[in-house]
């Protein structure tokens, strides 16, 4: 499946980050002639995909005049981001993706209710660490989690990519942050990210490939880590790399073995050759140290990823509604995290707990580990997998005047569907939390006196 | 000079719709529209609903938005760009402009431009013309350069965006 070439096999000129050796191998230009920060160059994806924006992509594909799409085999669909169809326009949308799908051989279709177009394309190891991944989606940054150079792109450049099989990039620049030290029991890896987007801004990582690394990076759950990455995409950055070890390349070869049939020592080799490290002489434009021993949990603030604050400094923040879910932070480690905090209470009078698990997966893994039947007895209402109301697009959306603390990934103004609604993001269990207290609460607080 | 000219000549020429900081792509097209609004007549008149309710009905062909960092933060919704692009919208100058937003825009035809001088000088309500070959914006205020666009983004621009490229170079016209 990869083409990649293993780590080392050719000599360097100098030494590569990850976006640099990912896209000398996708250029063609290799190890030795590795393009600079600042290059053009035209490359080749090992793999890309869109979701419920497929129908348009592919009306602007029609226009380019082509009979059959390039790269079928290696593009994928899936329904995600307003399943099931809320009304006849939205299943039309739909029925013309499905329809074209079909008619071009793209085998590699998820129906509504699979999930999010970045969790499933990780569940079905349609991904592997190294690879170059475009994504009609922002949050394309998050295969970084596997150490995938995930990309987003607009309707037409996928279109072009579909008939092109390239795409131009422009190298970029990368940057390192380094996380060390033990982080206190209440805070995870979105904690983390909007620590980050706080301390260097929506723009801090503007354009560059951002590598993720540190103690306390390698210690996250796979999940984590791709919360992590995906949120990186508000950071402004063109893609973010973690480190792969043992855990992702297992993950990967039990899937990609049992997706395909071949036998796991193939599977693991398979998930295995294109990884990409970077070398020690690398060069970073900036690089970033944080230690998060000190950290409280973090909660941005309406209307801007970046205006974040210690969970501690907010009081009396009434909630209309917690969302738990999206691309971001709507996985099993999720949903138990939240399910820590609410098991034994009961979400507050007047607050709506909404929760979307990620995709049909987590749905039944939350379901055989109870994680679901706890919140749906603390008063949780459960949705369909996918994207939910994160971007206004389905069910969960705010009235005007309403308040939302959402797992999701933007709080900009209108984007659950009005202008006049406040949204505020956290983690999971500071979301959960704050369905119990009902305001934005800090889960030590809802959680004082139990038994650890 | 008219509209029409102005294009011929490379040059764009309108009056300035200015915004602020990380005018964000929920601010230009609401998200809840994206899966069932796709041809220009549906999306124009939902250009900047939440940020500026009176733009589409009073933005004029060849006007331009100028914002501040971050223009066209968030989602890859194209909508965000094609809207503009359906109201004449000549381009937009920023003192950033987000990755995707850029490439978007480039492709949709319509110039994006990071010039933070120009964006400290224009005021609502000026009047602009912009070169995009020389690389300069003409303000009230004097002349402002900016660095010119990467050779293949010029190419880009210079076809009327990425689809009639890519249609040209399927047919072997251009590289």
């Amino acid at each position: 499946m990869s083409d990649g070439e293993p780590s080392g096999a050719t000599p360097r000129a100098r030494g590569l980050t990850c976006v640099e050796a990912v896209l000398a191998r996708t250029s063609g230009r290799g190890n030795a002639d590795a393009p600079l920060p600042g290059e053009i160059v035209e490359v080749m994806p090992d793999f890309a995909f869109s979701h419920d924006n497929t129908a348009a992509i592919a009306a602007i594909w029609r226009e380019l005049g082509q009979e059959r799409v390039a790269i079928a085999e290696r593009l994928a669909v899936t329904f995600d981001h307003a399943v099931p169809a809320p009304t006849p326009r939205h299943a039309l949308n739909h029925a013309e993706a499905r329809r074209f799908a079909q008619e071009q051989g793209i085998r590699h279709l998820f129906e509504v209710g699979r999930g999010i177009c970045h969790q499933v394309l990780g569940e079905e190891a349609l991904v592997l660490p190294g690879q170059l991944v475009l994504g009609a989606d922002s949050h394309t940054p998050h295969f970084g989690w596997m150490g995938a150079m995930g990309v987003g792109i607009g309707r037409t450049e996928m279109a072009a990519v579909w008939a092109l099989g390239s795409i131009w990039l422009r190298v970029p620049e990368s940057i390192e942050i380094r996380f060390d030290g033990e982080p206190s029991p209440w805070v995870d890896a979105k904690d983390l990210a909007l620590w980050v987007l706080g301390l260097l801004g929506a723009e801090g990582g503007s354009y560059r490939s951002v590598e993720l690394r540190g103690t306390a990076v390698a210690r996250l759950s796979l999940a984590e880590r791709a919360t992590l990455a995906n949120m990186m995409a508000e950071l402004g950055a063109k893609c973010a790399f973690v480190e792969p070890d043992d855990a992702v390349f297992e993950y990967l070869a039990e899937r990609l073995a049992r997706r395909t049939g071949c036998g796991h020592d193939e599977a693991a080799a398979m998930a295995r050759a294109g990884a990409v490290f970077p070398d020690p002489d690398a060069s970073y434009a900036e690089r970033h140290a944080l230690d998060v021993s000190a950290l409280e949990p973090q909660v941005a603030c309406p209307h801007a990823v970046d205006r974040t604050v210690s969970v501690t400094t907010l009081h009396d923040v009434r909630v209309d509604q917690a969302f738990l879910g999206t691309c971001t932070n709507g996985r099993l480690e999720d949903l138990e995290a939240a399910r820590r905090v609410v098991r034994g209470r009961r979400v507050a009078k007047g607050t709506r707990f909404v929760v979307i698990p990620a995709s049909s997966e987590v749905l039944e893994a939350g379901v055989a580990s109870g994680a679901v039947a706890d919140l749906l007895a603390a008063g949780a209402v459960l949705g369909t997998p996918g994207c939910g109301p994160c971007m206004g697009n389905h069910q969960g959306v705010l009235a005007p005047g309403e308040v939302c603390v959402s797992s999701g990934n933007r709080n900009y103004r209108g984007r659950m569907g009005t202008k006049e609604a406040e949204i505020y993001l956290a983690s999971p269990a500071v979301v959960a939390a704050s369905a119990i207290a009902g305001r934005i609460a800090h889960p030590a607080e809802v959680c004082a006196g139990d038994t650890p | 000079m008219t509209v029409e000219a102005a294009r011929a000549h490379r040059v764009i020429a309108g009056r300035v719709f200015r915004y602020g900081d990380a005018v964000s792509t929920d601010a230009l097209f609401p998200g809840r529209y994206t899966y069932t609004h796709t041809t220009f007549a549906e999306i124009a008149p939902h250009a900047l609903e939440d940020l500026d309710a009176d733009f589409a009905r009073t933005v004029r062909p060849g006007d331009v938005l100028v914002g501040g960092h971050g223009f066209g933060c968030g989602s890859s919704r194209e909508q965000a760009v094609t809207c503009l692009v359906a109201l004449g919208v000549g381009a937009v100058i920023a003192r950033s402009i987000a990755r995707i937003y850029f490439r978007n825009a480039v492709n949709a035809g319509l110039p994006a431009i990071a010039c933070p001088a120009a964006v400290d000088a224009l005021a609502a309500g000026d009047r602009v013309a912009i070169d995009l070959d020389e690389a300069w914006i003409d303000t009230p205020h004097g002349r402002f350069g900016f660095p010119p666009l990467a050779p293949n983004v010029r190419t880009l621009l210079r076809c009327g965006g990425l689809v009639p490229y890519v249609r040209e170079r399927l047919r072997g016209s251009v590289a």
